[in-house]
């Protein structure tokens, strides 16, 4: 009897050795990236904000554009070779017919609209965020980020580093489709 | 032997011509605000301090030179400026980026265990440290008969011993 309570007794630093080991061990093996920060703003619309478009200087947008439809948001920047990396696919995502707006981050407009001239152009609308005003109500701390918001214009997800075949497969396309 | 000499005198030189590189360099990352007042310019060096950079992980946005961190600086300076506390521009912040940019974590449901974690550990540790203790005098008392005799034999030995 004794013996016993005393077995038990000793499993105790064991059972939470375990736990702690596992707790641990879980983002590791998942190969979680800790660089990669989930959005504060999940939950909650798109903030409100004015930008230009980034052909057209007269022509003006604010939040009610990313209502009606759920699409998808991708920030992005010449200076950024990622973002160079994954245009391709994301013309493919356009191709498939996915709406997408683009919003060019504390860049040079010139620039921005030579590349979407000599790389084609997968976005709807493209926002001119020269000043990074939306990107910091955003909480974007990194070019490339996608954000998945819904046809009510709560942001859903958001993911951060490019879209690629894989990572949107594996994941991100189960994302997008639960979105209404 | 010359050869020696010679490099010995250029290493100094090298050293200054380092030094001197490298200061010009950090003296370059430094922004510098201006303040209406001496509360305020506190306020600032506080926060930006306390506020984490989401892009380089493991500086504040005064220590970092990445561009985001600029960015977050200015903003600070610029809410700051506006008058704003110093627990409305964290807010502000942690709308934005989540309770990553904070150095000074909140108690939430996901980070209670750093206040709880180290008091459950003391506890249980008295815990077991009380029953140990509490144990200790019954076991004293476990001899049977033929050890306790043996006990009080070795007693008088003992007290044999040390009166000759």
């Amino acid at each position: 009897m004794l013996n016993k309570r005393r077995v038990l007794t000793l499993l105790v630093p064991f059972i939470i050795f375990i736990i702690g080991a596992i707790f641990l061990a879980t983002p590791l093996l998942k190969g979680s990236d800790p660089s990669k920060l989930d959005s504060a703003l999940i939950g909650q619309a798109v903030p409100e904000f004015t930008l230009q478009d980034i052909y057209d200087a007269d022509k003006q947008y604010d939040a009610s554009i990313f209502k009606g439809q759920k699409m998808l948001l991708n920030v992005w920047a010449t200076w950024c070779p990622t973002c160079y990396a994954e245009h391709t696919y994301l013309n493919k995502l356009a191709k498939q017919g996915l709406y997408i707006v683009g919003m060019n981050y504390k860049d040079d407009r010139k620039k921005a609209i030579r590349w979407l001239k000599d790389l084609n152009d997968p976005y709807k609308i493209s926002l001119f965020d020269k000043s990074g005003m939306l990107g910091m109500d955003l909480g974007v701390y990194g070019a490339p980020e996608t954000f998945f918001i819904d046809s009510n214009g709560i942001i859903q997800y958001r993911h951060v580093g490019d879209l690629n075949n894989k990572v949107w497969n594996d994941k991100l396309l189960a994302i997008y489709e639960d979105m209404q | 032997m010359i050869q020696l000499n010679k490099v010995n005198k250029l290493l100094p030189l090298l050293l200054a011509a380092c030094m001197i590189l490298f200061s010009h360099a950090s003296q370059a990352a430094i922004d510098t605000f201006e303040f209406e007042n001496a509360q305020q310019e506190k306020t600032f060096h506080e926060l930006t301090k306390l506020l984490r950079c989401p892009k380089c992980q493991n500086q504040n946005i005064a220590d970092s030179n990445a561009e985001l961190a600029k960015d977050l600086r200015n903003k600070t300076y610029e809410l700051v400026k506006q008058g704003q506390s110093k627990d409305q521009v964290v807010d502000y912040m942690v709308a934005r980026f989540g309770n990553f940019v904070r150095y000074d974590p909140p108690v939430t449901p996901a980070t209670i265990f750093l206040w709880l974690g180290p008091l459950l550990f003391i506890i249980f540790g008295l815990l077991v440290l009380i029953r140990q203790i509490k144990k200790q005098p019954a076991k004293a008392n476990n001899l049977d008969d033929q050890e306790q005799q043996k006990l009080q034999q070795l007693l008088k030995q003992h007290a044999k011993d040390t009166k000759s």
